[in-house]
């Protein structure tokens, strides 16, 4: 077990290594180079060269690529190219600011998607479970910010509860940050969980057809009890995948909501420098997003591993 | 009615009408619009009235005007890009299937890479070096998509290449190309109808939140996720200006995806009929 465990770490971090090529690459690969981007079409031949020099990009590519990662593994991401700033500096309370909106949606979402979905299993046919089902799909299929506008609208707008727009402070007490935050943690909260929902609710009832269940029922058992005691155990290892891979979805919908609410965290970040074309910014955030991303995906496969007892001998 | 020889039930009647209308309201826009897309007609953010029925936006355009026109934009840009995913996405998974080993281990790792980056925030890398023009948008999202039609038609194209009739076909001495344009492809295709379907969703939300975002399709093109954006701020005064467009998103995935459904319960019949699609 531990040596499929290992496995799957190393392929983590060789993912990782393969990503950050492959974001290093991607703003290698445009015709002309960050020089003439960023100066535009007045440059003259010799300030490009000037700037040339001055960023590094008159020496070959694998060379930058290589300060450029060991210096980012080290957390030093350099300085942004519009105001001259450490990145890493700027990125810190914002990382801080989107972690906080991930972990508080977080919390309101998986413990909300684990325990509808068990009610609409429980339920299943029911009318509680077709509304559970209708109002999960709804919320799969719209769009995030139409549901972040639509909460704006009659939240913050008509009834005046909440901000419209979540703008956080440094100094700002938890109480009044939560509260603050609350919309677009309510927005991410139900994008995620209807995807969670209707997972947990197929795993479950997946369960529920196996033959040891049925033997359940046959010995006379309340369907409340074969739940939580025969079945909610053996589907908990594909619900425990899917909420790390939901959570790793939190990060990527962090980015659009984060523009919604004009939330300053890492999205927003990242959605400015890329709207100035300021590379290292840009490339900073990709691979603290992609690194996010590797690591949940690893952790639920990992976490999948240790819960489910066939997968724990390696092949 | 029928269509196919397979009766939609209600639901997918509800996806077929609504995609219709807004394909309907796609192709004429020009001749039902009541004003141009980019002509200031009133003041910033007028309220619905009987001549602007949606109000107007943030210049004093007329909303429903211009969301008729966004329908255009976005429905042809997602759709394009749809047909593009779809065809490289299917020739390399094929290809992955049957052109050997190492061909299939240096596409599917490629493949798993790039899946390990978020799409949304990979999007946003390339086309902060390519600058957001309209063929490089539908490039760029095509071919991260395709990344997916991939997975599936590989997978697809696994279970077809060991099968009997691929196999008799090879031993009489059949090329590679005809085998795939022959035997594999014709197969492959009825589990990947409801597919196109989901792929369009999800490019057409996509689109969407790049043109949210500022980096989708550019302005003076209306259309819908930039429409959100361009008359976000409208909505802290109380005025509806940014839910229409936004409401026209999501409707129209909401049809699509109705009308998946329908065909996904089609294709899950045991009797074979998927054949037919």
């Amino acid at each position: 077990m531990l040596r499929t465990i290992v496995i799957r770490v190393v392929l983590g971090l060789l993912t990782l290594l393969a990503v950050s090529i492959l974001i290093f690459a991607a703003t290698e690969i445009l015709p002309g180079d960050v020089a003439s981007a960023v100066l535009g079409q007045g440059a003259t031949p010799d300030t490009l060269a000037q700037f040339r020099h001055e960023l590094g990009l008159d020496r070959p590519g694998y060379i930058r690529y290589l300060e450029w990662f060991t210096h980012a593994i080290r957390g030093d991401f350099g300085a942004a190219l519009t105001n001259k700033r450490d990145i890493l500096t700027s990125m810190t309370p914002k990382f801080e600011n989107t972690m906080f909106l991930a972990g508080y949606a977080a919390l309101i979402a998986v413990p909300l998607a684990v325990g509808m979905g068990i009610v609409a299993a429980i339920n299943e046919g029911k009318w509680i479970d077709r509304v559970v089902n209708i109002v999960s799909l709804a919320a799969i299929s719209v769009p995030e910010f139409f549901i972040g506008y639509l909460l704006i609208f009659f939240f913050a707008v008509q009834l005046g509860w909440f901000p419209s727009l979540s703008t956080v402070f440094m100094d700002m007490g938890f109480a009044e940050r939560v509260h603050v935050v609350a919309l677009p943690a309510v927005t991410l909260t139900l994008l995620v969980t209807a995807h969670m929902l209707r997972m947990t609710r197929s795993s479950v009832l997946s369960i529920m057809s196996q033959p040891y269940i049925e033997m359940a029922f046959l010995k006379g058992l309340t369907r409340t009890r074969v739940i939580f005691v025969h079945a909610l155990p053996n589907a908990a290892a594909p619900i425990i995948t899917v909420i790390a891979l939901n959570l790793a979805y939190l990060i990527v919908g962090v980015v659009v909501i984060e523009t919604v609410f004009v939330y300053p965290g890492i999205g927003q970040f990242m959605v400015d420098g890329v709207t100035k074309r300021d590379l290292p910014v840009i490339q900073a955030c990709g691979l603290v997003f992609a690194g996010a991303f590797i690591i949940l995906n690893t952790t639920a496969d990992v976490l999948s591993i240790l819960v489910n007892p066939r997968l724990r001998k390696s092949r | 009615m029928r269509i196919f020889g397979y009766k939609p039930p209600f639901t997918a009647w509800v996806g077929i009408f609504i995609v219709g209308v807004f394909v309907f309201v796609a192709i004429f826009a020009p001749w039902i619009a009541p004003y141009s897309e980019s002509d200031s007609v009133a003041d910033t953010w007028s309220a619905p009235s009987a001549a602007y029925l949606l109000g107007t936006d943030n210049i004093g355009r007329d909303l429903l005007s211009r969301v008729m026109y966004g329908a255009r934009t976005t429905i042809g840009v997602a759709l394009m890009t749809t047909i593009l995913s779809f065809l490289l996405g299917t020739v390399m998974g094929i290809w992955a299937a049957v052109g050997g080993r190492v061909v299939d281990q240096v596409l599917s790792r490629i493949v798993d890479v790039m899946l390990s980056i978020p799409l949304l925030v990979f999007a946003l890398i390339i086309l902060s070096m390519f600058g957001s023009s309209l063929v490089t948008l539908i490039l760029t999202i095509a071919v991260l998509d395709s990344t997916r039609v991939f997975r599936l038609a590989r997978a697809v194209a696994m279970n077809l290449v060991v099968l009997e009739y691929v196999e008799a076909a090879r031993l009489r001495g059949e090329g590679l190309w005809w085998i795939i344009r022959r035997e594999i492809l014709p197969n492959a295709l009825p589990p990947m109808i409801s597919e196109f379907g989901l792929r369009f969703c999800f490019n057409f939300l996509f689109v969407a939140s790049l043109s949210f975002l500022g980096l989708g399709i550019q302005p003076p093109l209306a259309d819908w996720g930039g429409m959100v954006r361009d008359n976000g701020r409208a909505i802290s005064f109380g005025l509806t200006a940014p839910l229409w467009p936004a409401m026209a998103i999501a409707l129209m995935t909401i049809g699509v995806n109705l009308i998946v459904d329908w065909i996904l319960s089609i294709n899950a019949r045991p009797s074979g009929a998927s054949a037919e699609m």
